[in-house]
């Protein structure tokens, strides 16, 4: 029997921030309170027990609302016809997920008509700000005669629809001055003819389906707020939300294991209430809106459009991006590439879905993400908390996770054809209305945007690479790995010095050869194992000089002091066959524009400036001494 | 898994069920001996339970179970 999970959010077993989602309860439930300590917590996917523990956490701490919170704090009066105790920590946890602080009110087991129909003193002195109204299907069927036949049933329809739902709203806004959030119906009830059971009057599971299907307009006819509970759980089938032992045991409809999943559908609705729904989807480009890496694979490389499985993946999340748009949803991206290369394939790909016309800020360049991502923030003028950050890479998604602890950082599957279907269930854009400002917005953004590069800034980006972990693995070149040294040295377009391209029959040549040396490198982190992820060539030249040949290297590991520990090695390298510099060479082509300046970034000094034939720069390494970097070497010589 | 995984594992959900981390249990431990263990409680242990092992406790077995010493031999049962 599986459980709904709140997938899009990372594993609380998996260690983050050096601890597991355990133990950093276990402190925070020992330490001062701080809200937003249990609001990073509440971002986790969490089961009921887990959930159930957090609660316990924020109930003790914050038994009031924090004083600094903007959001108004939700006064929620929980009505229904069976079992609902259950659910409590699970709404009060999704909501403080969606920032919000959130104090539950459950009314006497089944007992909703009474409190709404007169004065409930409890429910009076409670105040609410929101009634959630949560109707079990059995009582809902239970307006159904047994033996009814197409005339009553139809009555019996509009009556639940028409009268007794509506007239329920209006008691809580008469009575209590609140708006009701209203379920729909779980489909609980075996089929009596199977397809067929719309031709039956009686039939209990008819029934409900044609309520459900009134339901949403009857709600917004009459002022009430839809939360489409039967919808949601088709997500996981009706078997993971609802245990019929659990049923007749102690009258739960919804089982406890997926309260997590029904608190965050009310959560959301919460959100919305608030103003809070997210309004801006920003989009990593290559391996997210397309298949492998724009700057090296160039536009007839990159895997997009029909023909192939995955081509047609990444058109289908282009589409769903674009349908996002237009539906009031700001789109953004954010890539580290050069602007040129990145915009390319929206200006000339045939395939592309998406077009720069479709992008409300367009930001590519080799800087730190999260310091871009608040550059978009800013530059179209809305709060971090309405970002949504959609990238392949873990490493890029944990980095902003961790910096912008704010921006909604979804977890991705692996999968391309996974991809919109996971954003989709995160369900980050939900609204409870729309409004023509909605169906504007993205044009507003559009008209209001000049397109400016960014500037870098400092950031506390130091301390995060600290905590990575990192490990450069390094070694000469051998057999095993060859062929995947030649892939890299004849692929590699971007940080790549020279550009020069070998054969494996030139390598192998080189590993014979004394006056040269060949290296790799593979870097690990907290992440996993990056793969080989640089290549050296060094050649002993006159006057003991070491020329770097080559030197070339994965984008991917960009911005970590990679070049840094790299340059290191190489001293090491050259020191120990008696040299006393090294002389670098970048050699320009249309493609390896970042690394232009990267040799005199190193504190190498310009020797020779030959314009498009190139510059040679030169590092003496007598007193030369390697910059710190967060990366520990490991040498497999 | 031996009968020894099974009641450390066990004693680890109790103690989460009910917030008590010194909880300890002993064989014959029944619902009188742990204050707050009502039907409520037994609910969240059995759904804890179920998945933390991957099992599934039938009603009839649930309802059989006497004292925590049955709930081991239920679950062992189950998981080896």
């Amino acid at each position: 029997m599986s459980t709904p999970q709140l997938a899009w959010l990372p594993d609380p077993t998996v260690t983050t921030k050096g601890h597991l989602w355990d133990q950093r309860l276990s402190q925070a439930k020992d330490a001062a309170p701080d809200w937003d300590t249990l609001l990073d917590l509440a971002r986790y996917n969490l089961n009921f027990m887990r959930t159930m523990k957090l609660d316990r956490v924020l109930t003790r701490q914050f038994p009031e609302p924090p004083a600094h919170l903007s959001v108004k704090p939700v006064r929620l009066a929980l009505l229904g016809s069976s079992t609902i105790n259950h659910l409590v920590p699970s709404l009060r946890v999704a909501a403080l997920r969606h920032g919000i602080w959130l104090t539950v009110h459950t009314g006497e087991y089944g007992s909703y008509r009474q409190e709404l129909g007169q004065d409930d003193e409890a429910l009076k002195e409670f105040a609410p700000t929101l009634i959630l109204l949560l109707l079990d299907a059995r009582h809902i069927a239970g307006f159904l005669p047994r033996n009814a036949d197409q005339a009553t049933a139809d009555m019996a329809c509009q009556e639940v629809v028409e009268s007794l739902l509506p007239e329920c709203w209006r008691e809580a806004k008469s009575r209590y001055g609140c708006p009701v959030l209203q379920t729909s119906f779980l489909p609980v009830f075996p089929r009596l003819m199977g397809s067929a059971e719309a031709l039956l009057p009686s039939s209990s599971a008819n029934f409900i389906t044609r309520i459900n299907s009134l339901l949403a307009a009857s709600c917004h006819k009459h002022g009430a707020i839809f939360v489409d509970l039967a919808a949601e759980a088709t997500q996981y089938g009706l078997e993971a939300w609802y245990d019929p032992s659990l049923w007749w045991r102690a009258k739960q409809e919804i089982a406890p294991g997926a309260a997590p999943a029904f608190g965050e559908l009310v959560g959301r609705s919460l959100a919305a209430l608030a103003g809070r729904s997210s309004k801006c989807l920003v989009l990593d480009l290559d391996n997210t809106l397309w298949g492998g890496v724009i700057g090296d694979d160039g536009l007839d490389g990159i895997e997009l459009g029909q023909g192939s499985p995955l081509g047609e993946a990444f058109v289908a999340l282009q589409d769903f991006a674009l349908r996002l748009s237009r539906r009031g949803v700001v789109l953004a991206v954010c890539s580290k590439n050069d602007e040129v290369n990145a915009r390319l394939p929206f200006q000339k790909h045939p395939e592309m879905i998406l077009r720069e016309k479709d992008i409300g800020c367009f930001v590519a360049n080799w800087n730190d993400k999260a310091e871009n991502i608040r550059e978009i923030a800013s530059r179209l003028n809305i709060g971090l908390d309405s970002i949504v950050f959609v990238d392949d890479n873990p490493f890029e998604r944990s980095r902003v996770r961790e910096a912008l602890p704010m921006v909604n950082v979804p977890e991705i599957p692996e999968d391309p054809t996974l991809v919109p279907d996971a954003v989709a269930a995160a369900g980050y854009f939900d609204l409870i209305e729309l409004s023509a400002e909605d169906l504007n917005r993205s044009d507003q953004y559009q008209a209001n945007l000049q397109r400016q590069s960014l500037q870098e800034s400092a950031t506390d980006l130091d301390s995060y690479l600290n905590g990575l972990d990192m490990t450069l693995i390094y070694g000469a070149f051998n057999s095993t790995n060859l062929s995947r040294i030649t892939q890299l040295i004849n692929k590699s377009n971007q940080f790549n010095l020279t550009t020069r391209r070998y054969s494996q029959d030139d390598l192998t040549a080189l590993m014979a050869d004394d006056t040269a040396f060949g290296l790799w490198f593979r870097l690990t982190d907290r992440f996993g194992d990056n793969g080989l992820i640089a290549v050296v060539i060094g050649r002993d030249a006159a006057e003991g000089i070491v020329d770097i040949d080559t030197w070339l290297m994965s984008c991917r590991v960009l911005g970590r002091g990679v070049e840094e520990a790299t340059l290191s090695v190489i001293a090491a390298q050259a020191r120990a066959r008696g040299a006393i510099a090294l002389r670098g060479t970048y050699l320009p082509t249309l493609k390896n524009s970042m690394v232009a300046d990267m040799y005199s970034r190193l504190g190498f000094t310009l020797l020779e400036d030959r314009g498009i034939e190139g510059k040679s720069y030169i590092l003496p390494l007598a007193e030369w001494m390697p910059a710190a970097t967060s990366i520990t070497l490991s040498s497999e010589f | 898994m031996n009968r020894n995984d099974v009641v450390e594992q066990i004693t680890k959900i109790f103690q989460d069920v009910f917030d008590d981390p010194n909880l300890t249990l002993k064989d014959d431990t029944t619902a009188q001996d742990i204050p707050g263990w009502d039907s409520v409680a037994m609910i969240n242990i059995i759904v804890a339970i179920e998945e933390h092992f991957n099992i599934r406790l039938k009603t009839r077995e649930i309802d059989a179970l006497k004292s925590v010493g049955d709930l081991y031999e239920t679950v062992l049962t189950k998981v080896s």
